[in-house]
C-alpha cells in the first residue's frame, strides 16, 4: 500500500469517526427546520445557540427539554452567568414546559469547571441532556474542548446544547450552530401569545441551513411555524455569509 | 510536655548561647516566669516565680514575651501527629494531651513499650516530654506532672495518694484551706469523708478527687469525630510515590468494604487521612448521596477528589501512615442487582451526582424544591443534590393551559433599577424604559399582578407586575414597586426576570 492509499484510508475513517452514530432525531415540530435538519434534532450530539439577545436562552432551553424527554436534565453554568444573566428558575422552566423535579443545576468556578463538569455528565448515558451556558470567549473553549464533548455526547448518546451569549462564532465540532433572537409574537394586535424565536441555522455539518421563526407551545412541548413578518430564507443559500469561512 | 513553649522557640531559634531562656508570661500588672528551660531550671528558677525576682537571681536570662496562640497552634500540630497511635486524642491545654489508648497498646507491644515509644518520639522532636498512663484522664493528668509511671487498672487511689495536695490543681482559695486543715496529700485529703469535704470546698471538688482516685470515670472530649470504622496502614519505609500511594488507598479501599459489608454498613462520610514522616497531617474528606462500599467507586471519588486538590497532596518526605475513615456509616439495604431499569437509572444519576459534588462542591451541584410562598424570588429553593432525590414535589402551573410563560425563566440576582417612560394609563405599564443602557420599546404588556410583601417576613411595597414585550419581541418582567397613588409622581419600576 502506497502513501496516497494510506492517507485516502485515513481520510475515510477519519470522515466516519467524525460524524456522529445515527440516532433517530427528534421531531421539533417545525416542517420546515424538521426537513433542513433531516428529520429533526440529532441527539447525542453536539448544538450551539448563539444568542442575539436574551431569547436565545429560551430558545437553547426549549432544545433542551425536546433533547432530555423524561431524563434529568442538566444545567452547567460558570458562576459569572448568574450575575450577568440572572440566576435560573424552576418556576420558569416548568412554564415552559420543562419539569422542576429533573432539573440539576451544576454551578461551576469558571468556564473550563463548566466544560469538564460537562464531559463528566455526557459520560452518563442515563443522563437526559447537558445546557452548557458559557458566555463571552474563555480561552478553555477552543476546539479540542467542543470536540471532546461532541466526541463523550456521541458515546453516551446524551445531547449537549451550547448555549454562547455575548460570543462569536468561532471554529467548532458542532453539528449545528444556530443563531438566535426574539421576533415579535403579533404584529398587528395586542393579544399575547407565545415565544417566537428568529432562528437562523447558520450551519449544519450534516445538510442545508435555512432561517425560520420558531413559535414554541410549552403545553406539547413543540415548536410551531409563525405567520411572521419575517420571510424564510431559501435552504440553499446560507443566511450568515461569513460563516462560510468556519471549519 | 512542661517546656512546651521554650522548647519551640529553641526548636525555632536554637538555643541561646549563654543566657538561659526563659519566656514570660503577664498576670495582672505582673510579669512572671511563664516557661522555662531545664537549664533555667537547674539554676533555681520555677514557674510561676515573679520575673524581677528571676532576674536578681540569674545574669544574663534571655526572656521572651509568651506567644500562647503559637504554643496552643503546636499543641494542635502535635495532637494531629499523635493521631497515628489512636483516633481518639484530646487536648489538655496549655500543655498536654490526652491519648486514649483501650484497645491500642498491645498494637505497640504492651502499655510500657507504647509510652517508651510515644515519648521516645516526641523527645526526639526536641521536646521535654513526661508521660504516664491510668485509668482515668485526669488520674493519668496528675501522674505525668507529678510522678511519671504506669497504674494498672484500679490503682490509681494507691498511686496518687502520696502527691502533694498541688496535684489536685485547684484555686489558692481551697488549696489554703486544705493547708490550714493540715492535709498535705492528696491521700490523706481522700481519707476525709466525702460528704464533709463537699460541705466545705463544693461538689464540683469532691467529684474532680473521685475522678482523680479512679473512682469516677470521665469521658474524654476527642478533637475530632470518632470514625464509625476505618482501615489503615503502617509504613516501614515512608511512601512518596503516587502509584505507591494509590496501591495503598486501594488496599484500605477494599479492607474498609469489607468491614462495611459485614457490618452490612456503607459510609456516606469518608476521610482519607495522611500522615507525613515529618508530623505533617492531610486530610481530605468525600461526601456521598447513598450508603458506599463498593471500592471502585470509593477509590474513583478519591482520586477526583485528589486531582481536584487546589494545592496537590504533598507527600515531602513520604507518608508513613495511611489511614481511611468512615466517619458517617449507614445501614445498608442488602445490594440487590435491580433488574428494573429505572431503579438502576436512578442509581447511577445519583453516582453521577457524588462525581459532580466531589469535584466542584458539595453546594454547587443544586436541586430545587418549591416553597410555600408568592414573593417571586423565594418561590423556590436551591439544595444540594446529595441530600435530595428526585422528589414528588409538587410544582404548581401559573399559567393557564395553552397561555405563554407567567414566570420568567431566569431571575435577577436583585431587581434592577429601570428608567421608565411615562405609562399611558396612570397605573399602567410604561410605553419604554432604559436598561442597561438600552431602551426597550413596550409593544405589549399584561398586567398588573399584583404581589403583596409578607409583611411578616419582609416588609416592603406592594408590587404591580408586568409581563412586557418589546418592539424587538424580549419578553421581560417588571414591577413598580408600590401602589400607583395620584400624588406619587415618579414611583420605582425594577426588571426582575427574562422570559424565553
Amino acid at each position: 500500500m502506497n502513501n496516497m492509499e494510506k492517507i485516502q484510508e485515513l481520510r475515510h475513517f477519519l470522515a466516519r469517526y467524525d460524524l456522529p452514530q445515527d440516532r433517530p432525531p427528534l421531531t421539533l415540530g417545525h416542517p420546515q427546520a424538521d426537513a433542513v435538519l433531516g428529520g429533526g434534532l440529532r441527539p447525542g450530539v453536539l448544538h450551539e445557540v448563539f444568542a442575539g439577545n436574551w431569547s436565545a436562552g429560551g430558545f437553547a432551553v426549549a432544545l433542551a427539554i425536546l433533547a432530555a424527554g423524561t431524563k434529568p436534565l442538566f444545567w452547567v453554568r460558570p458562576d459569572y452567568e448568574a450575575m450577568e444573566y440572572g440566576a435560573v428558575s424552576p418556576n420558569g422552566l416548568l412554564e415552559l414546559g420543562g419539569d422542576p423535579r429533573r432539573l440539576i443545576v451544576v454551578r461551576t468556578r469558571n468556564a473550563a469547571d463548566a466544560l469538564s463538569a460537562s464531559a463528566d455528565i455526557l459520560g452518563c448515558p442515563h443522563a437526559g441532556a447537558v445546557l452548557l451556558e458559557i458566555g463571552g470567549m474563555p480561552k478553555c473553549l477552543n476546539l479540542v474542548a467542543g470536540r471532546r464533548l461532541a466526541f463523550a455526547a456521541n458515546e453516551s448518546g446524551v445531547t449537549v446544547v451550547m448555549l454562547r451569549e455575548g460570543a462569536q462564532a468561532e471554529p467548532s465540532a458542532a453539528l449545528t450552530r444556530w443563531q438566535v433572537s426574539s421576533a415579535p409574537s403579533r404584529a398587528d394586535d395586542d393579544d399575547w401569545g407565545n415565544p417566537v424565536f428568529d432562528a437562523a441555522l447558520v450551519r449544519h455539518r450534516a445538510g442545508g441551513l435555512g432561517h425560520f421563526l420558531m413559535q414554541w407551545n410549552p403545553e406539547h412541548a413543540v415548536f410551531t411555524t409563525h405567520p411572521g413578518a419575517v420571510v424564510a430564507a431559501p435552504a440553499h443559500r446560507p443566511a450568515y455569509p461569513q460563516e462560510r469561512r468556519a471549519v | 510536655m512542661p517546656r512546651l513553649p521554650t522548647d519551640r522557640l529553641i526548636r525555632r531559634n536554637g538555643a541561646p548561647s549563654k543566657a538561659p531562656l526563659v519566656v514570660s508570661g503577664k498576670s495582672g500588672n505582673a510579669l512572671h516566669v511563664h516557661a522555662l528551660e531545664a537549664r533555667a531550671a537547674r539554676l533555681g528558677l520555677y514557674k510561676g516565680q515573679p520575673l524581677a525576682n528571676a532576674r536578681a537571681m540569674v545574669q544574663p536570662l534571655a526572656i521572651v514575651p509568651a506567644d500562647e496562640k503559637a504554643d496552643a497552634a503546636l499543641l494542635e500540630a502535635i495532637a494531629d501527629w499523635c493521631d497515628r497511635f489512636t483516633p481518639l486524642v484530646s487536648l489538655d491545654a496549655p500543655d498536654g494531651l490526652f491519648l486514649d489508648i483501650t484497645g491500642a497498646a498491645h498494637l505497640f507491644g504492651g502499655e510500657a513499650a507504647m509510652l517508651a515509644h510515644v515519648t521516645g518520639l516526641i523527645a526526639k522532636q526536641g521536646f521535654a516530654v513526661r508521660g504516664a498512663i491510668a485509668g482515668t484522664s485526669l488520674a493519668a493528668h496528675a501522674l505525668a506532672r507529678f510522678a511519671p509511671a504506669i497504674v494498672p487498672a484500679g490503682g490509681e487511689a494507691a498511686a496518687i495518694a502520696p502527691l502533694p495536695i498541688t496535684a489536685l490543681e485547684c484555686d489558692d482559695k481551697t488549696l489554703r484551706a486544705l493547708r490550714h486543715a493540715g492535709l498535705k496529700t492528696v491521700g490523706m485529703v481522700a481519707e476525709r469523708l466525702h460528704s464533709e469535704l463537699s460541705e466545705r470546698l463544693g461538689k464540683s471538688f469532691v467529684t474532680r478527687l473521685r475522678v482523680m482516685l479512679g473512682a469516677e470515670e470521665q469521658p474524654l472530649t476527642p478533637r475530632r469525630a470518632l470514625p464509625d470504622l476505618m482501615a489503615e496502614r503502617h509504613f516501614a519505609e515512608p511512601v512518596v510515590t503516587q502509584d505507591a500511594i494509590a496501591a495503598a488507598l486501594l488496599g484500605l479501599a477494599q479492607a474498609l468494604s469489607e468491614i462495611l459489608e459485614r457490618e452490612g454498613r456503607g459510609a456516606r462520610l469518608l476521610e482519607a487521612v495522611f500522615f507525613r514522616a515529618d508530623g505533617k497531617v492531610e486530610r481530605i474528606a468525600i461526601k456521598t448521596g447513598e450508603p458506599l462500599r463498593d471500592p471502585k467507586i470509593i477509590m474513583r471519588l478519591l482520586n477526583q477528589k485528589l486531582d481536584a486538590l487546589a494545592d496537590p497532596l504533598d507527600p515531602g518526605f513520604g507518608f508513613d501512615l495511611v489511614r481511611l475513615e468512615a466517619l458517617l456509616a449507614e445501614e445498608t439495604r442488602p445490594a440487590t442487582i435491580s433488574f428494573d431499569h429505572d431503579e438502576n437509572a436512578r442509581r447511577q444519576i445519583g453516582f453521577l451526582v457524588d462525581r459532580l459534588s466531589v469535584r466542584f462542591g458539595y453546594t454547587r451541584v443544586q436541586r430545587f424544591v418549591p416553597q410555600d410562598t408568592h414573593i417571586p424570588e423565594a418561590a423556590s429553593a436551591a439544595v444540594p443534590a446529595q441530600d435530595r432525590d428526585f422528589g414528588p414535589e409538587t410544582w404548581t402551573l401559573k399559567r393557564c393551559p395553552d397561555d405563554p410563560p407567567r414566570r420568567p425563566l431566569r431571575l435577577l440576582q436583585k431587581p434592577e433599577n429601570i428608567e421608565a417612560g411615562f405609562p399611558l394609563a396612570p397605573d399602567g405599564p410604561p410605553k419604554f424604559f432604559r436598561w442597561r443602557q438600552c431602551q426597550h420599546d413596550v409593544a405589549r404588556a399584561e398586567g398588573p399582578e399584583r404581589v403583596a410583601m409578607e409583611w411578616w417576613r419582609n416588609p416592603g411595597l406592594t408590587r404591580d407586575y408586568f409581563r412586557v414585550e418589546t418592539k424587538a419581541g424580549q419578553r421581560f418582567w417588571i414591577y413598580r414597586d408600590g401602589l400607583h397613588v395620584q400624588d406619587q409622581l415618579a414611583p420605582r419600576w425594577y426588571l426582575q426576570g427574562v422570559f424565553a
